[in-house]
C-alpha cells in the first residue's frame, strides 16, 4: 500500500512532480539523446551526400560540347581560374564564357525553386503548394506575351525585354494576394484560392493574346515557357543570383518561426509568432525567388514542388535543415535533369523542364509509396 | 502573479452579437482554476482573449497591472503558454521535435543539451517518452493531447491555460493530469487555468471554479463546493443531477436526464 496519502495516484504524481522538479534524468535520457544526436547527423550526411553530387554532376555538366574537355579536367580548370593562374585560355573560355552560365543558372534555379517551395508548403500549410502557387508562373507567361506578341516592354532594358516584362507581371498575382490578406484576416486556404483566380484570369488574357498572334511570335513564346537553363548569360546571371540567394538567407532565418507555425496559427500566436505577418513575408520573398527564376529560364515545373517533399520524407520536416538541405537537393536534382536532356539522345536536346517532371513524377511515386510513416497529416 | 479581467466583452469579426459580455474575474493566488459552462457560452473564447488570440472589444486582460493588449506577442508568449483544444500539426515530426517547439521561447537558434533535457523530463513526466522518437502523425488523438500539455509545460511560463486538456484521454491520464496541474500550480508558484467538460475533475481538483452560462456571462467564481450544487447544476446545464461528496468533502456529481432542450 502507499504510504502517505489516500489514494494510490496521488502520491504517483507527486513522486513524478518532485523527480522532474528536481531534474532527475535517467540512463535512458543519455539513450535518449544518442538517438537524437543521430537523427540530426543523419540531415547532415544527407546535405553534404546532395552536394557532392551536385559537384560531381556539375563536372560531368561541364565536359559537354564539342571542345574536349575530361571530367577531371573541368575541376582542374575551375581551380586555376579561382586561383587566378590560368593555363589553357581557350579552355578556361569555353569552361567560363559558354558552359559555366548554365550550371549557374541550373545552381540557383534549383535551390531558389526547392526553398521556395518549402516556405510556400510551411506558411499556406498545403502538400500541393508550390512557387508558382501564388500565380507566378502566369503572371510571367503574361508578361511575356505581352513583350512577344505585343513588343510592349515595361522597363526600358533594351535586350531584356521579355525578362523585365514576366518578372514585373508575375509579381503582380503576389501583391494582390498580399492586398487581400491586409484587407480580410485571410487564412491559407482563401489565399491560395485567391491565388488560382489571379492565375485563371491572367492565363485567359495569354491564351487571347496567343489567339491573335502569328504563328512566329507563338514559337518564341513556346520556346520561352519550356523551362530552359540554356538561355541566361552572365550579365542575367549577376541578376538572378542576389535575388534567389538573399532570398534563402531570409527564409532560412526565418526556418524557426514556420516550425512553431506548423502547429497552427493559436498555438503559433501563443509562442509569440504572428501567423498571418510571417506568411506575408514568406509570400513576397518567394514572389521574387520565383520571379527572377521563371523570367530567365521559364518554367521548371516538378522542383519546387517535389524536392521538399523527397527531402521531408528523408530528413523530416524541420524547417531549420528542411531549408538548406532541399537546396542542396534542389541543385543536384535541376542539374542532373540537365545532364540526362542533353546526352539522353544526343545531339537533340530535351529541356530540363520535361526531364525533372519525367524523372521526378516516378521518382515521388516510389518514395511515397515505400515509406511507411505518414508525413503529411 | 496576477491576471484581471476587466469588464471583458468580444465578438467574432466586428459583429453586433457579443459572444462573452461583460467579464469580470480576479485571479490573484497560484492555483488550478477550471472554467465550466455548457458549449457555446464563450469559455475557451474567453481563455483566447488572456494571449492576445482574441482582441476585446471592450475591457481588458491584464498581467500584474499590464494590459496584454500593449505587450508584444514575444513577451506574452513568456508568460502565458497555451495547449489548444486539439492538436492541428501540419507535417509529421517525431515527439521530440514536436515539443521542442514549445522552447521557442526560451531557445536560440541552436537546440540546446538543456533544452534536450527538459523536454524528455516532461515527456517521463507524462508518461510518453517511450514515444520521443515516433512520428507525431502515427500516435492516438490521447498522445497528441500529451504531446500538446508537454509542449506548453517546456514552455516554463508562469501561466498556462488549457482548452480541455483531459477531452481524448482515458480515465487514469484523466485524472493524472488534472492533480498533476494542481500540484504544479503549487509547487510552482504558476496560475494555471482549464477548461473542462467533467464537472468532477473539476470538483475534484481546482482551487476554484469559474462557472459561464447563457449568453456569455459568468454565473459564479469559487470553492468547488460552493459552485457545484444540484440547483445551480440543473439550472445553468438543464440536466438533473444528484450531488454526492467525496473523501475530502468535494462535491461529485451523479447525471441523470436532460431536462431540457435549447431550440
Amino acid at each position: 500500500m502507499t504510504e502517505n496519502t489516500t489514494t494510490s495516484g496521488e502520491s504517483i504524481v507527486r513522486q513524478r512532480l518532485g523527480e522532474w522538479m528536481r531534474g532527475d534524468t535517467d540512463s535512458d535520457f543519455e539513450e535518449s539523446v544518442k538517438r537524437y544526436d543521430h537523427y540530426i547527423w543523419r540531415k547532415h550526411v544527407f546535405m553534404v551526400v546532395c552536394i557532392v553530387a551536385a559537384i560531381l554532376v556539375m563536372g560531368a555538366a561541364l565536359t559537354l560540347g564539342t571542345y574536349p574537355i575530361s571530367f577531371f579536367e573541368t575541376y582542374e580548370i575551375i581551380w586555376n581560374h579561382i586561383t587566378g593562374n590560368i593555363a589553357d585560355v581557350t579552355a578556361d573560355d569555353v569552361i567560363f564564357n559558354l558552359r559555366m552560365p548554365r550550371i549557374i543558372t541550373g545552381v540557383v534555379a534549383g535551390a531558389g525553386l526547392a526553398v521556395a517551395g518549402v516556405a510556400m508548403q510551411s506558411t499556406l500549410k498545403n502538400p500541393l503548394a508550390d512557387p508558382y502557387t501564388t500565380g507566378v508562373s502566369a503572371g510571367a507567361s503574361l508578361g511575356a506575351t505581352i513583350a512577344i506578341v505585343l513588343g510592349v516592354n515595361i522597363l526600358p532594358m533594351g535586350g531584356l525585354g521579355i525578362v523585365g516584362n514576366a518578372f514585373v507581371f508575375s509579381l503582380i498575382p503576389t501583391a494582390i494576394m498580399v492586398m487581400i490578406c491586409r484587407m480580410k484576416h485571410a487564412s491559407p486556404t482563401m489565399m491560395i484560392m485567391a491565388g488560382i483566380a489571379v492565375m485563371y484570369l491572367f492565363s485567359a488574357i495569354t491564351t487571347m493574346l496567343k489567339l491573335w498572334s502569328d504563328p512566329d511570335a507563338l514559337k518564341a513564346l513556346y520556346n520561352w515557357e519550356v523551362g530552359s537553363l540554356a538561355l541566361a548569360t552572365w550579365d542575367d546571371i549577376v541578376i538572378m543570383i542576389p535575388v534567389v540567394v538573399i532570398g534563402i538567407i531570409v527564409i532560412q532565418f526565418l526556418s524557426r518561426q514556420l516550425n512553431v507555425l506548423a502547429t497552427g496559427d493559436e498555438n503559433a500566436k501563443s509562442l509569440g509568432v504572428n501567423a498571418s505577418q510571417l506568411r506575408t513575408i514568406c509570400l513576397i520573398v518567394v514572389a521574387l525567388i520565383a520571379a527572377s527564376i521563371v523570367s530567365f529560364t521559364g518554367m521548371i515545373g516538378f522542383v519546387g514542388l517535389v524536392c521538399p517533399h523527397v527531402v521531408r520524407i528523408i530528413i523530416g520536416a524541420d524547417n531549420r535543415y528542411l531549408v538548406p538541405a532541399s537546396a542542396a537537393f534542389g541543385i543536384a536534382l535541376l542539374l542532373a535533369a540537365d545532364l540526362v536532356g542533353r546526352t539522353i539522345i544526343a545531339p537533340t536536346i530535351i529541356q530540363v523542364g520535361v526531364i525533372t517532371s519525367f524523372l521526378g513524377g516516378p521518382m515521388f511515386l516510389w518514395l511515397l509509396l515505400r515509406k511507411k510513416s505518414k508525413i503529411w497529416g | 502573479m496576477q491576471i484581471e479581467v476587466d469588464n471583458l466583452s468580444f465578438s467574432y469579426g466586428g459583429s453586433e452579437k457579443m459572444v462573452i459580455k461583460d467579464i469580470n474575474i480576479n485571479i490573484d493566488k497560484p492555483g488550478l482554476y477550471c472554467i465550466i459552462g455548457p458549449n457555446g457560452v464563450g469559455k475557451s473564447t474567453l481563455i483566447k482573449c488572456f494571449n492576445k488570440i482574441n482582441r476585446p472589444n471592450t475591457g481588458a486582460v491584464r498581467i500584474d497591472g499590464t494590459d496584454v493588449a500593449e505587450m508584444s506577442n514575444k513577451d506574452v508568449a513568456k508568460l502565458i503558454s497555451y495547449v489548444p483544444v486539439t492538436g492541428q500539426d501540419m507535417f509529421s515530426m517525431p515527439v521530440i521535435d514536436a515539443v521542442l517547439v514549445g522552447r521557442f521561447t526560451q531557445q536560440k537558434w541552436k537546440t540546446t543539451s538543456a533544452d534536450l533535457e527538459i523536454v524528455y523530463r516532461t515527456l517521463k513526466l507524462l508518461g510518453i517518452s517511450s514515444l520521443a522518437m515516433r512520428g507525431f502523425n502515427e500516435l492516438s488523438a490521447g498522445q497528441h493531447q500529451k504531446v500538446a500539455i508537454a509542449r506548453a509545460i517546456v514552455q516554463e511560463t508562469p501561466i498556462m491555460i488549457l482548452d480541455e486538456p483531459t477531452a481524448n484521454l482515458d480515465v487514469r491520464y484523466q485524472v493524472y493530469i488534472a492533480e498533476l496541474l494542481r500540484e504544479m500550480a503549487e509547487a510552482k508558484q504558476m496560475i494555471i487555468i482549464m477548461i473542462s467538460h467533467d464537472l468532477n475533475i473539476a470538483s475534484k481538483y481546482s482551487d476554484e471554479i469559474i462557472l459561464m452560462e447563457e449568453p456569455g456571462t459568468i454565473r459564479q467564481i469559487g470553492r468547488p463546493e460552493d459552485v457545484i450544487t444540484k440547483e445551480t447544476i440543473e439550472e445553468v446545464y438543464g440536466v438533473g443531477c444528484e450531488i454526492f461528496q467525496d473523501h475530502n468533502g468535494k462535491p461529485q456529481v451523479m447525471l441523470e436526464c436532460a431536462l431540457r432542450i435549447d431550440e
